[in-house]
């Protein structure tokens, strides 16, 4: 009876207050949890968010001009790019003297090509440079600016040290401006010309193709989903298996389906020229531009809008169906104010869903987009492996990541990761 | 839904449904012969008679179903051999069915009996129009399976084939892809990389798993929200940090680089089907496990393993079949010594088109049926043993 009475703190058995000893057990729950965790957490972060980090870092990082012409970025600090002229001769000297050691080293050709990015030309202007200065005598060849000028007239353009001036820091948003159709004039940022935007209208295009794509998905998606949510299970499941079978075959099989259907010589003008719709020699241009782009990507990530909203559809009673129209609503009212508002965060999953992965879409463009209907991504792979223009893939990349990011964001928050079903 | 009267309809509906139909299907055959014009009157004529004899022979179906089916075959290799006999043939087996269907009222059987006529015609129509969306999702991969036989090297349908000509067809395609050490080479890399990768995710992720469904689990959002990401990062980012990336310490264009890789991409499929098994899983189960004496490790794979293995084999399947399907991240990550069959698929379909693809595109979706059909079946065999009865 005299325990009931006390007052004191509630005692476990082995004689610690009860509270201590239950945060005890949940701290030991919470890193057994996190135990089981890390191991995957590790190789996740290691293999995967580390190389995109890296990427982000490879778009503003610039060491290469202060690394390899030390001495030129120290000269050329005091000089001003607004006054016109070309700089003196103690920069043409530190020039020399880097350059030679840039040459022996062969690195002179790096540093021209990553300049060349910002002020085409320039690439050539250090690669014959390099070949002459490697056999000067820095101690007593001077003064290094006539030679320099003999060398190319390149060498005396004040726009030309401006840019190794402007490209002198370790870090650099030159790439993000590129990205933006911008670049660095002589009064800070400004647009390129127009003619030279490219980059602001492929980032257009690949939102209003990714809109086009999500939209005609919506539509093709929403009977589907419908009908297969309100069959009786046995035939539901046998048309289950029409949508999961695309979704299950190699993207590459679809996409040279695709390709194989869509050609001038292909399945579909062939029937068409059958059937005498069209002309023999007026058969439809179907590949190779936005319209091919645009039917095979809606065929594609079809399913990925029909699982979510057949998956929310599937919770819709439908007896309120029948209770709208028994009180006299048509059959349009009675499914656009009772169904469809039930529906929309189904359409609201599936659409984010098919956005996100369209908007980052390589293969399909990239096989049947021609050049009007290609993506952002297939520049980004362009300059990685082509132009090998790394820090301007990684600008677009990044750029491209936010967007993605922001819309998993916006997913989490309506939809939540955990809800994610696959099947 | 019994109390639907059905009721016979009159000759005139009948006829007038039919020859709604034939005027369509004439459209068709008379623009393909020279004159729409004529094949909608032709067609409209046609299945108007029809569908007015169809009410008085009610009861008699079988042998007018017959006499229609043959007719038209008939009609159709009159027209134009072989291939218009199979179209006809098509035609009439429909028609056959299409009139005694609307004749015998059979059509309102299902329905609600206060349906109106228009309510009843959209009913169908709507049927229709999700019947072609189906057929859009799955003619290319019909499509590409015939092809796949042909004995020329085109990507169309050649005469002979469509007259059903063993000539037309051939194995050919198969044969080089069976014998080419292009393909041999891919199909061997793609066979070497993906079960390692999966092997890694799978081991990795079902840890993992569960550990994320256990009650307390701090930062959980942030543990998933990275976990997942790797589905959600377009895949030429991916590529492109991991090419970065793995170039600095020297993985660019290795077997291991390849896997990692890979074994990254396949994580978040397999977390979320696990963690969706575990959902179900009753606790009690590890409590009384623990309570007779089993250590962790014993109730573990004693307990727990055989309930949600299942789950671990679907989500196993979903990273097999992302390694190996992948292709833009290999492109990337791997040299010409890790080339994986989508990647041989790629090269050909962007340079020299050759229709070994068809054959490869073939063998991949009966893989993938078999992949579908085996994770349907543990779908139901994990709801069964969870006591969730297959919906």
């Amino acid at each position: 009876m005299s325990d009931t009475t006390q007052t004191g703190p509630v005692l476990a058995a082995d004689g610690t207050p009860l509270k201590r000893s239950l945060a005890r057990a949940l701290r030991m729950q919470k890193i057994r949890a996190l135990m089981l965790i890390a191991p995957l957490l590790l190789f996740v972060l290691l293999t995967f968010i580390l190389p995109i980090a890296d990427m982000l870092f490879r778009s503003v990082e610039n060491q290469i001009v202060s690394e390899t012409l030390p001495r030129t970025v120290v000269a050329l600090k005091d000089w001003d790019a607004s006054s016109g002229e070309t700089p003196d001769e103690a920069v043409y000297a530190a020039l020399a003297e880097d350059m030679k050691i840039a040459a022996q080293a062969k690195l002179h050709t790096r540093v021209g090509s990553r300049l060349n990015y910002e002020k085409p030309g320039i690439s050539s202007l250090f690669r014959k440079a390099g070949r002459k200065v490697k056999k000067w005598d820095i101690e007593n060849d001077g003064p290094f600016k006539e030679k320099f000028l003999d060398l190319h007239k390149g060498w005396g353009d004040p726009d030309v040290w401006r840019t190794i001036q402007t490209y002198s820091p370790k870090f650099t948003n030159g790439y993000f401006l590129n990205a933006a159709d911008m670049q660095k004039g002589a009064d800070g940022a400004e647009m390129r010309p127009e003619n030279e935007r490219i980059y602001w209208t492929l980032f257009k295009r690949t939102l209003f193709m990714s809109l086009v794509i999500t939209t005609s998905c919506i539509v093709l998606g929403y009977p589907v989903a419908w009908i297969l949510a309100n069959l009786p299970s046995k035939s539901a499941n046998l048309l289950m298996i029409l949508v999961l079978l695309p979704f299950w075959t190699s993207l590459l099989v679809r996409t040279s389906a695709w390709k194989v259907m869509l050609q001038q010589q292909g399945v579909i003008n062939d029937t068409l020229v059958w059937l005498g719709l069209v002309a023999d020699d007026a058969r439809l241009v179907m590949i190779n531009n936005q319209f091919g782009t645009i039917v095979a990507m809606t065929h594609i990530l079809l399913p990925f809008m029909i699982l979510p909203m057949y998956s929310v559809m599937q919770t819709i009673n439908p007896t309120y169906l029948r209770a709208a129209k028994s009180l006299g609503a048509t059959n349009w009212t009675s499914f656009w104010r009772v169904y469809f508002p039930q529906s929309v965060p189904g359409i609201g999953a599936g659409s984010i869903l098919v956005f996100i992965l369209s908007i980052g879409y390589y293969i399909t463009p990239e096989l049947v987009g021609g050049t009007k209907g290609v993506f952002i991504s297939n520049r980004i792979a362009f300059h990685i492996s082509t132009s090998l223009n790394w820090g301007l893939a990684a600008a677009l990349g990044a750029i491209l990541l936010a967007v993605v990011l922001l819309l998993y964001y916006a997913y989490d928050k309506i939809v939540g990761i955990d809800n994610v079903k696959l099947g | 839904m019994a109390l639907t009267p059905v009721t016979p309809q009159t000759p005139a509906f009948t006829a007038g449904t039919a020859a709604a139909f034939g005027a369509f299907a004439g459209l068709f055959v008379g623009t393909a012969q020279g004159s729409g014009l004529m094949g909608i009157v032709l067609g409209a004529v046609i299945l108007a008679i029809l569908g007015a004899i169809a009410p008085m022979m009610a009861g008699k179906d079988k042998p007018v179903r017959w006499a229609v089916f043959f007719g038209f075959i008939a009609a159709g290799y009159a027209f134009g051999g072989i291939p218009a006999a199979v179209v006809g043939g098509i035609f009439g087996a429909f028609f056959g069915w299409l009139i005694f269907f609307v004749a015998s009222g059979r059509y309102r059987e299902s329905l609600a009996p206060y349906l109106t006529p228009g309510q009843v015609l959209w009913h169908y129509a709507f049927r229709v129009i999700c019947g072609v969306i189906f057929i859009f999702l799955i003619t290319p991969i019909l499509v590409v399976m015939p092809l796949s036989f042909n004995s020329q090297d085109f990507f169309t349908f050649t005469p002979e084939m469509l007259q059903f000509k063993a000539e037309g067809y051939s194995l050919k395609h198969y044969r080089d892809f069976f014998t080419n050490d292009d393909w041999q080479n891919a199909l061997r890399n793609s066979v070497t990389i993906a079960p390692v990768a999966t092997v890694l995710s799978v081991g990795f992720g079902t840890l993992a798993a569960i550990g994320l469904s256990q009650p307390h689990v701090p930062f959980r959002r942030a543990i998933m929200a990275i976990l997942i990401s790797p589905m959600i990062v377009p895949l030429i980012i991916s590529a492109a940090g991991m090419y970065f990336f793995y170039s600095r310490i020297g993985l660019q264009g290795t077997y291991l680089g390849v896997v990692l890789a890979h074994a990254a991409l396949g994580i978040p499929f397999v977390i979320i089907t696990v963690t969706a098994t575990l959902v179900g899983f009753d606790r009690s189960l590890t409590r009384a496990a623990a309570n007779m004496g089993a250590n962790p490790v014993t109730t573990f794979f004693k307990v727990q393993m055989p309930l949600i293995l299942p789950g671990v084999i679907s989500g196993g399947l979903f990273a097999f079949i992302t390694s190996f399907d992948e292709v833009v991240v290999v492109l990337f990550v791997g040299s010409a010594g890790q080339k994986t069959l989508p990647w041989q698929m790629f090269i050909g379909l962007r340079e020299q088109i050759s229709p070994t693809i068809l054959a490869v595109a073939t063998i991949l979706v009966v893989v993938s049926i078999g992949l579908l059909a085996t994770v349907e079946m543990l779908r139901r065999r994990s709801e069964r043993l969870r006591g969730i009865s297959p919906t």
